[in-house]
């Protein structure tokens, strides 16, 4: 088509959508401009747009006054660019070359594109039409994927999602003359069937703020930080003080500013941090917080040295495990494993199936979690910390009694020879035997001897960790990494690999299709960031955008936040991924030729409830190095107020975004969404306008961005959010099934399940039989490989090495090569004091009913559940469980509120007693979004329940910085409403 | 003869997940459903509570899980109060207080035997968990408590009365407090987890001086020369024997294994018992 009828026709379609649209003409009146469309040759050809009060008015040629003007090299590429059908990746590409370019002012370049490109989704149609006025949406949720149910732009209900009749069929797995098949339903976790309650909390942000106090031209009064009080403002005001301390910050040097987010985000692909959140900040140029792998953390420091697999940070491989599990499997060990804390429910049907198959069933945590409840089975109480001894003692009797399997450990392992040396005794004059480890752990020897024999005797799958192959419980504390290797040492013992012996606790490995393409939330969607998501394994060429990169590099390792700001150089490890030996690099802060960090950009998740020793961070607010704090949330959380702007953000139900329920992504968890037992895309529907005057964090961004004159370049040419999930749905797999209309309307789509003939094979029996490798797992990669391609692990000799060959060639004291049993931190022997005045062990294990502290909020019906938090004159309290005889002795009954307290810190919860805990041990979750001291900020006792405070910031070991939350030596008593405590300044160089 | 609902619970599926409870109150916060219920308050009204049970001290322990609700009784208690017909029986069963003629009528709250009456202070009602009358009335197939549960914990079946006379019996079902007369319309399964005591015990032996779990061994407990349960230790030598009376006295537990036998006698109070260790000679 000639590009003047092309050009001519744009006006005519404005003009046509705003006679059937009302939205749209409605929209055109919000601006009045003159868009110029250009040629560069030959000079003079072109057609200008006028909009003024609503009104279009065009003519061809070019405007004598034009209010921006799109450029294009020549006649082919204008024409390529302007018609229908759209190829992104040809409009990347021109973009990229210059061969379209733009100038005059951002925003409205910014407006006007997106005028054009959303006529087009005005005749699209989302929803269900359920009757009486009612609309059926999708949505997503950390919790699992959702129905939205909405009438009079309010929403009314949310519910797990019912499969229809026409989606596809669920798999069936066929195991000792028993069919099983999953409910055609999706599950909801508590902090995912709450969400209503957290759309429409009280605590809901909805407009701008600034501290009364703060004058970012004047007095910032920075030594009130978290004391004053805020004043609401307008967007124009808050933007303009955002932008301008973003400028000034950056005259500072490169890295004065530092962006930190959480470890997680509410669900949905576009707004992830790793997407709009990235993009936008790449853009700006930022110091970053080095996260620690803070579920993997044993794993990552520790396992993975003994077998690789470094991409999966340390953890087993999950293929066909759950089906190898029912069908071959006799025993499960569920070893510091909870999966239905924390991982939703899908789970927790297949291991009903494990336990109508008669499976028998062993559960070793020093709490009765509540899988170990609901199977029923052998539960073993260990003392917290003291894991590892109790499975040396496991191999002792594997070695002694001759039940271990030889052939494998002969021909696929290293290191044995040193390893059984140890166990005997041979090297330190202690055999490792059951009689030894009672002293430590407090099981009885009789209670090892009889575990350590039928797992001999029966095909054993261990579930290590929250996964089953990894994560969560005891690979976050002091011996951490000592437990994770002790793991995959008895797995490798026990011949990991055949037929019913695996790594699982049936969590992952659901039999679902695994070569279906969708993006995980892990592959950056729109950032364009190659450097910190796995954007470059998929997503960069199905979903074609435009690179961003940022180009400072000074980094600060999470833990150590506040020591930075404070001014302590920081050293930190990297959390590669890439190779094993990557985590031995060093980064420091300040970075070489960087500024000092003087501008803290705080994106939710509040880091008192979450972050370990944290009253450091709360102290960190008041520097006098912290010149400006801005903090973007959604709801008043305890770290929120600690900032000079508060910026409103809104829900997923208040935006439009997409996303795969548990999808993560390479690199990182993949094939996370084996833990479902559907593959559910669903677009996660904007259901209602966002309340008052928050915006979508693209929406923010994009507005700051336009500030600073980027806004064309972060929204890519004004794409709103909707045609980014177009455009994100279009590069999946589902596209070429069910199309972006029939997607936008029903709202969500099914993988179909994987055929029985084509299920991937068992992780790791490749490596048992001596084969190569044969499960769809895209690593490690090829340069890791020291035999043939795909044949051997990720080891140095290809090997499982019991004695790890890269930890000899680095120093760790806490990390020696061979994996002694060294005993948890402040304990009787080495800190004498500190355990006679502390004699409880705390466990902070994750709560089961908040993600992390999402769901925490004081207006959500989470708190109403009495084992997360219980009424007590008028507040909420954190539940704190701890055994009967340990709350006799200190008079305390059940609901009675008790403080918990240590040198770092104090909080106060209410008391749940149990039977459910050992003697001497307390489980209490990270959960609260709230901080309320109850007197000087940072220094005195906290009523919200950030027990975090008590955590200790020394790094999981001593070349690391990873974190080690759990095992933290407390004390309790009754809470007697008059706080006295302070804190006590220690002397060690780990504290502030 | 007419069909009416009645909603059976099975309590060993219940894990506590707490989503029933959050989707009665997801379906009727902000909500106001005329002729079914008013809105409920935002924080602190459970129309759907969930009672814990822990039994046993360790290491044999175990924790269970009851969903309690409006039981819609079909001698409802409440209904005997209610003034001005403010309470009304269904008739698929399902009992509705009226949001508008209940107003101020607080001793319906202290009428149910279960508590499951809950006080709107706000709007001066007696509220209960509805049944979802309002949806099944409008063509959805069953209550939402049903469609969220994760492990099949709710099952909405709406019989006649000879069918359920049936499934109380094939499915060993009771109801709470049968003695009162509410005739409830929700039934228990697995009830024994709340109402019952276990009694469990580690058996050891000396082998070669080495303390060991007996597998294999019998146990046998009696009472008054009766025996009321028998189990066999596992391999941890652990046993469980499960569905004994409270409060009811003095037992004897025999246990046999091929290595020895012992013989002990326990009295069981209120809760469940752990005997310890129980050393064969």
């Amino acid at each position: 088509m000639k590009l003047s009828v092309i050009l001519w026709g744009i006006p005519q379609a404005m003009r046509t959508c705003a006679m059937v649209f009302p939205k749209f003409k409605e929209r055109l009146k919000e601006h009045d401009c003159i868009a110029q469309f250009a040629l560069r040759e030959p000079r003079g050809r072109g057609r200008w747009i006028a909009l003024k009060n609503g009104k279009i008015s065009t003519g061809a040629g070019i405007h004598s006054n034009p209010t921006f003007t799109i450029w294009f090299k020549n006649k082919k590429i204008a024409a390529s660019f302007l018609t229908p059908p759209f190829d992104m990746l040809e409009r990347i590409h021109a973009a990229k070359n210059f061969q379209i370019t733009m100038d005059g002012p951002d925003n409205l370049i910014v407006w006007f594109m997106h005028l054009v490109a959303s006529m087009e989704s005005y005749t699209w149609t989302e929803g269900t039409d359920m009757g009486d006025g009612v609309k059926r949406y999708t949505n997503g949720t950390n919790g699992g994927p959702i129905f939205v149910y909405v009438k009079d732009g309010k929403i009314l209900r949310t519910t797990p999602m019912d499969l229809a009749d026409d989606d596809p069929d669920s798999y069936t797995i066929k195991a000792r003359g028993k069919e099983f098949k999953p409910p055609r339903k999706t599950t909801l976790a508590a902090h995912g069937a709450c969400q209503k309650s957290m759309v429409y909390s009280k605590n809901r942000i909805l407009k701008p703020m600034k501290r009364v106090d703060f004058d970012h031209k004047g007095e910032r009064n920075i030594q009130n930080r978290g004391k004053s009080e805020f004043v609401e403002i307008e967007w124009e005001e808050a933007l303009e003080i955002v932008s301008s301390e973003i400028k000034r910050c950056k005259k500072v040097g490169p890295g004065a500013i530092l962006v930190a987010n959480g470890s997680h985000h509410q669900w949905g692909n576009l707004g992830h941090y790793l997407s709009a959140f990235n993009r936008f900040w790449n853009l700006i140029g930022v110091s970053k917080l080095m996260h620690s792998p803070d579920s993997w953390e044993g794993w990552f420091w520790g396992a993975q040295h003994h077998w690789g697999n470094s991409m999966r940070l340390g953890a087993a491989e999950p293929y066909g495990t759950v089906e190898d599990c029912l069908q071959e499997a006799e025993m499960m060990v569920f070893w510091s494993s909870d999966p239905d804390a924390s991982y939703g429910f899908e789970g927790t049907q297949r291991r009903r199936w494990a336990k109508e198959l008669g499976i028998k069933m062993v559960h070793i945590d020093p709490y009765l979690n509540h899988t170990a409840a609901h199977l029923g089975g052998k539960w073993i109480s260990p003392k917290p910390g003291t894991d590892t001894a109790f499975a040396q003692a496991l191999t002792y009797v594997w070695i002694t009694e001759d039940t271990y399997d030889k052939e494998f450990v002969e021909k696929r392992t290293t290191g044995f020879a040193e390893w059984k040396a140890h166990v005997l005794g041979e090297d330190d004059g202690i055999p490792k035997s059951p009689e030894w480890q009672e002293n430590e752990t407090g099981i009885p020897a009789r209670d090892v001897r009889a575990l350590a024999r039928e797992w001999a005797k029966k095909k054993t799958y261990l579930g290590a960790g929250g996964w089953g192959c990894g994560v969560g419980g005891a690979c976050r504390g002091p011996t951490g990494a000592q437990w994770a290797r002790m793991m995959t040492i008895l797995a490798a013992m026990q011949g990991i690999g055949s037929p019913g012996s695996n790594m699982g606790n049936l969590q992952f490995g659901a039999p679902v299709d695994m070569n279906f393409y969708f993006p995980g939330y892990a592959e950056g969607s729109m950032s364009g960031d190659l450097a910190y998501s796995a954007n470059s394994t998929n997503n960069y060429q199905r979903m074609p955008h435009i690179v961003t990169m940022n180009s400072v590099k000074q980094v600060i390792p999470r833990m150590w936040l506040p020591e930075a700001i404070m001014g302590k150089p920081k050293l930190g490890y990297v959390t590669a991924v890439d190779s094993v030996v990557g985590q031995f690099f060093p980064i420091g802060y300040p970075s070489p030729g960087h500024a000092k960090v003087e501008m803290i950009y705080k994106y939710g998740s509040s880091s008192f409830g979450t972050m370990v020793e944290s009253n450091r961070w709360v102290r960190m607010y008041q520097s006098e190095n912290l010149k400006f704090v801005v903090n973007q949330s959604v709801w008043m959380e305890g770290e929120t107020t600690y900032s000079d702007v508060i910026l409103p953000a809104c829900t997923v139900f208040e935006r439009w975004d997409i996303g795969e329920w548990y999808n993560v992504g390479p690199g990182y968890v993949h094939h996370m969404y084996s833990m479902n037992n559907h593959r559910v895309i669903s677009l996660q529907h904007k259901c209602i306008e966002p309340r008052g005057e928050s915006k979508s964090d693209y929406d923010i961004f994009l507005a700051i961005a336009e500030k600073l004159d980027l806004g064309a370049v972060y929204s890519e040419g004004g794409n709103s959010e909707l045609e980014w999930c177009k455009r994100a749905y279009e590069s999946s797999d589902a596209a070429k099934d069910m199309s972006w209309r029939k997607f936008l309307k029903k709202g969500y789509y099914i993988v179909p399940p994987e055929p029985e003939e084509s299920r991937p094979p068992v992780g790791l029996n490749w490596f048992y039989e001596g084969r190569k490798k044969d499960v769809p797992e895209p690593y490690p990669l090829p340069s890791d490989y020291v035999e043939n391609y795909g044949e051997g692990l990720q080891t140095p000799s290809g090997k499982y090495e019991f004695i790890p060959t890269t930890l000899a060639k680095f120093d760790d004291p806490e990390r020696p090569p061979l994996n002694k049993y060294m005993r948890t931190f402040e304990n009787a022997e080495n800190e004498p004091e500190i355990a006679a005045k502390y004699p409880l062990r705390m466990l902070t294990p994750h709560s089961r009913y908040a993600f992390h502290l999402m769901g925490d909020d004081e207006g959500c019906f989470v708190r109403d559940i009495r084992e997360h938090r219980v009424k007590v004159d008028d507040h909420y309290y954190l539940t704190c469980r701890l055994s009967p005889a340990d709350a006799a002795a200190r008079d305390i009954k059940d609901d009675d509120l008790i403080r918990l307290w240590n040198d770092r810190g104090s909080v106060v919860c209410a008391a749940q007693v149990t039977d459910r805990l050992r003697p001497g041990v307390i489980s209490v979750p990270t959960a609260s979004a709230e901080y309320r001291p109850a007197g000087e900020p940072g220094r005195s006792t906290d009523l919200g329940g950030c027990v975090n405070v008590l955590n200790t910031k020394k790094p999981i070991t001593t070349k690391s910085h990873g974190i080690r939350p759990n095992g933290t030596l407390i004390e309790i008593e009754k809470w007697t409403g008059v706080d006295t405590w302070k804190p006590v300044e220690p002397l060690s160089e780990y504290v502030a | 003869m007419t069909k009416k609902w009645n909603m059976i619970v099975d309590i060993e599926r219940c894990n506590n997940c707490r989503g029933c409870f959050l989707a009665v109150k997801d379906e009727h916060t902000g909500n106001d459903f005329p002729g079914y219920a008013a809105e409920q308050p935002r924080m602190g009204a459970n129309w759907l509570d969930i009672e814990r049970k822990e039994r046993g001290a360790y290491p044999i322990v175990d924790a269970h899980f009851m969903p309690t609700m409006c039981n819609h009784c079909d001698d409802a208690p409440c209904m005997k109060v209610a003034k001005n017909g403010a309470i009304k029986k269904r008739d698929d069963g399902i009992v509705i207080i009226d949001p508008v003629k209940a107003k101020g009528q607080k001793q319906i709250v202290d009428a149910c035997p279960y508590g499951a009456v809950t006080w709107n202070e706000e709007s001066q009602l007696p509220q209960i968990w509805i049944f979802d009358a309002h949806l099944l009335d409008n063509g959805f197939e069953r209550p939402r408590i049903e469609q969220q549960c994760p492990t099949d914990v709710f099952k909405s079946v709406k019989v006649s009365a000879n069918e359920m006379r049936e499934l109380e019996v094939t499915e060993e079902l009771e109801v709470l407090q049968p003695e009162l007369g509410t005739k409830p319309r929700v039934y228990y399964k697995n009830m024994h987890f709340f109402t019952k005591c276990f009694v469990g015990g580690s058996v050891v032996a000396s082998i070669d001086g080495v303390e060991e779990c007996v597998e294999g061994a019998e146990i046998v407990i009696n009472k008054d020369g009766n025996e009321v349960g028998r189990a066999t230790t596992d391999a941890f030598g652990e046993f469980k024997v499960d569905e004994l009376e409270p409060n009811s006295g003095a037992y004897q537990l025999e246990v046999s294994g091929s290595v020895g036998s012992v013989s002990k006698t326990f009295e069981l109070g209120a809760d469940s018992q752990y005997l310890g260790v129980v050393a064969l000679t």
